[in-house]
């Protein structure tokens, strides 16, 4: 079972969300001091589906990231978690691009690759939220998609995919070769071991720019996006938050009870 | 051809249009009146539910329906295929999906089918003046940021929206127009679906209740929650949580609110021991009140709660459930 994997690496989400910071005149988000790059966590995910695999039947994992600035002991986890090799896509021809470009990017690299039974992406990734890529990479290799999976069994040219409905769970057989996106309901990823740390410093890194992929350049980076992005900004919340106090805990939660009778809210 | 028309994805729920495509019924009459074009609605299905009509009560022009054995149960490809052939037959110039378990498995694949661009989860829709452009507005960054989008040249323009974003119309039973159908053919899918779970919401569901008494990490154990189930019971609310609480198996994923869990807009939203995260309140901020119970002063669910108390749970929310009884019993 040969998988690949495709992460991305973000700033940490779960930052302070006061410590959040846009730059309106390139329309970028600046992170703040201290505000440390993570792999996107449904990424993390993604890679403990492809590792579960691996350990029931063996086979290869392929990590490939694309992005600017990577920082190597962040994509390199996933080494160190238990995949086998990495593959950074890394070239200005790459940047400014929305999920239709960089998913053109993954997509040729894939190919590049060659054979593989499974991709896995995260369902979405921390920053822009969109959700797109995962789906688009196959739509470009022709594939099939399945995406929000809680659960990943394979056997016999076929997967086996529990999904995460609103209200429930669903199971979907899907032919391979296949993509699918992988939600938090899988379980906790692993951390890696200190044995693992070790071997991932002996795992190929492989950097892989524009011209070894043979991209089209109108569809790369900000060329071949799609959309365009107008303004970026932070929303204004004004909320007053009126502290209810007791002498006591309980006394302030009884008081509470009183000023929601009051407000005509209970 | 010039593209023309908004075009929004119906679904139903227990045999009725779901909120979410009343929604976006509202939101595509605002497009087409700006526009001066047709609004029409599609729906998928085998056999489709005659109840689809309703879409023109509630501000659709015309109402186009696929009936295929393919798709009687959802499943990606023959949805997407089906979509796909509308589109092509009708060269729409906005498609709207909403933010849904289906949405958001569609409208990637389709948009890259069509070679468009999407702007997925948007909660703010707009015609621009000067260049007859669809502005889509969404969240960015677990909500830390919002994001205009425009897709300047590819048809149709997509998006996908954010439940309890948009208004609907009230039902209006004289307005007219046409159901057609489609025909299409499609392809075998690829994947089949195994089977399909759905668990029954107890009480109150929780996008419809009134009330939502929600619970985070700091309340430290399944059996914590029960309070929070009477309190929820005697308020005939709902039980919500975060993700921190599902994670750590205390409770259903079908409880979870925020980004990636349900969007809620309760008239009272109360958050117990739990931080205020930007994904989170993705999910609640639309609630009419917040009411937040957390130790640290400093939690940023205090920025978006009109009332706080700053305490311990374990000591605030029994005073709290047992004030709430009393006055319940004496009014
Ligand atoms: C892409 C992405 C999507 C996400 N989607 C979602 C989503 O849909 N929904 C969601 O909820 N999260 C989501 N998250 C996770 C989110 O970022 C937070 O990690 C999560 O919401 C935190 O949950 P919490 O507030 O329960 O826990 P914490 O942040 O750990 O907060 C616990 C709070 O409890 C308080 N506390 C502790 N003990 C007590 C006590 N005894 N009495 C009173 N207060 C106490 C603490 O002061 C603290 O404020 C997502 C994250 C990412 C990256």
């Amino acid at each position: 079972m040969n998988s690949i994997v495709c992460v991305k690496q973000v700033p940490d989400p779960e930052a302070p969300p006061a410590s959040f910071r846009i730059d309106s005149a390139t329309n970028r988000m600046v992170p703040a001091a201290g505000v440390k790059p993570v792999l996107s966590p449904f990424d993390e995910y993604a890679i403990e589906a492809a590792l579960r695999l691996k350990d029931a039947q063996g086979g290869k994992i392929s990590i490939l990231s694309l992005g600017k600035n990577l920082a190597l002991d962040v994509v390199k986890k996933s080494l160190s978690m238990g995949a086998d090799e990495l593959y950074l896509l890394q070239d200005d021809a790459f940047e400014g691009g929305d999920s239709y470009s960089t998913a053109y990017a993954l997509s040729l690299a894939i190919k590049k690759l060659g054979k593989f039974d499974l991709i896995f992406c995260g369902r979405q990734a921390a920053d822009w939220d969109a959700g797109q890529v995962g789906s688009g990479i196959a739509e470009l290799l022709g594939i099939p998609s399945i995406t929000v999976a809680s659960k990943v069994e394979a056997a016999d040219g076929k997967a086996r995919v529990e999904r995460v409905l609103p209200d429930g769970r669903e199971v979907v057989e899907v032919d391979l070769p296949a993509l699918v996106t992988v939600s938090n309901e899988l379980g906790e990823p692993r951390y890696p071991t200190l044995k693992g740390i070790m071997a991932a410093g002996k795992k190929p890194v492989t950097v892989w720019k524009a011209s070894d992929l043979g991209a089209d350049p109108a569809q790369l980076g900000r060329a071949g996006a799609k959309t365009n992005l107008l303004k970026l900004y932070a929303p204004v919340r004004e909320t007053h938050c009126e502290i209810v106090e007791g002498e006591t805990p309980e006394e302030a939660g009884a008081k509470m009870a009183l000023r929601l009778r009051q407000a005509k809210l209970l | 051809m010039a593209n023309s028309g908004i075009i929004i994805f119906g679904e139903l729920g227990a045999g009725r249009l779901s909120s979410i495509t009343l929604e976006l019924l509202g939101a595509g009459r605002k497009l087409a009146d700006a526009l001066g074009q047709e609004l029409a609605a599609i729906f998928l299905g085998h056999p489709v539910d005659p109840v689809v009509r309703e879409a023109i009560a509630f501000g659709a022009d015309k109402v186009y329906t696929i009936d295929n054995p393919a798709l009687q149960e959802y499943l990606t490809e023959p949805s997407v295929a089906a979509l796909e052939a509308a589109c092509r037959q009708l060269s729409p110039e906005v498609l709207l999906l909403g933010q849904t378990a289906v949405g958001r498995d569609m409208a990637p694949r389709l948009a890259f089918r069509l070679g468009t661009g999407l702007a997925m989860d948007c909660v703010h829709l707009e015609v621009q003046a000067d260049s007859r452009l669809l502005v889509a507005t969404r969240p960015v960054y677990g909500g830390n940021a919002l994001a205009e989008m425009t897709c300047p040249s590819a048809r149709p323009q997509m998006a996908t929206v954010r439940a309890k974003s948009q208004e609907a119309l009230p039902r209006d039973d004289s307005r007219t127009g046409e159901v057609i159908p489609l025909s299409v053919s499609l392809p075998s899918s690829r994947s089949r679906l195994v089977e399909r779970v759905r668990q029954e919401a107890a009480g109150v569901k929780l996008e419809d209740a009134e009330i939502i008494i929600a619970g985070g990490r700091g309340i430290g154990s399944a059996e914590g929650f029960q309070t929070l189930e009477e309190l929820a019971r005697l308020l005939s609310g709902a039980v919500g949580t975060t993700r921190a609480a599902v994670d750590a198996n205390w409770r259903p994923s079908s409880d979870q609110i925020g980004l990636t869990g349900k969007i809620v807009a309760p008239t009272l939203y109360v958050a117990i021991a739990i931080s205020g995260a930007s994904q989170h309140l993705a999910g609640c901020s639309g609630s009419k009140n917040i009411v937040a119970i957390n130790k640290d002063p400093d939690a940023n669910i205090f920025k978006a709660a009109q009332y706080g108390v700053v305490g311990d749970y374990r000591k605030v929310l029994p005073a709290f459930l047992n004030k709430v009884k009393e006055l319940l019993e004496t009014s």
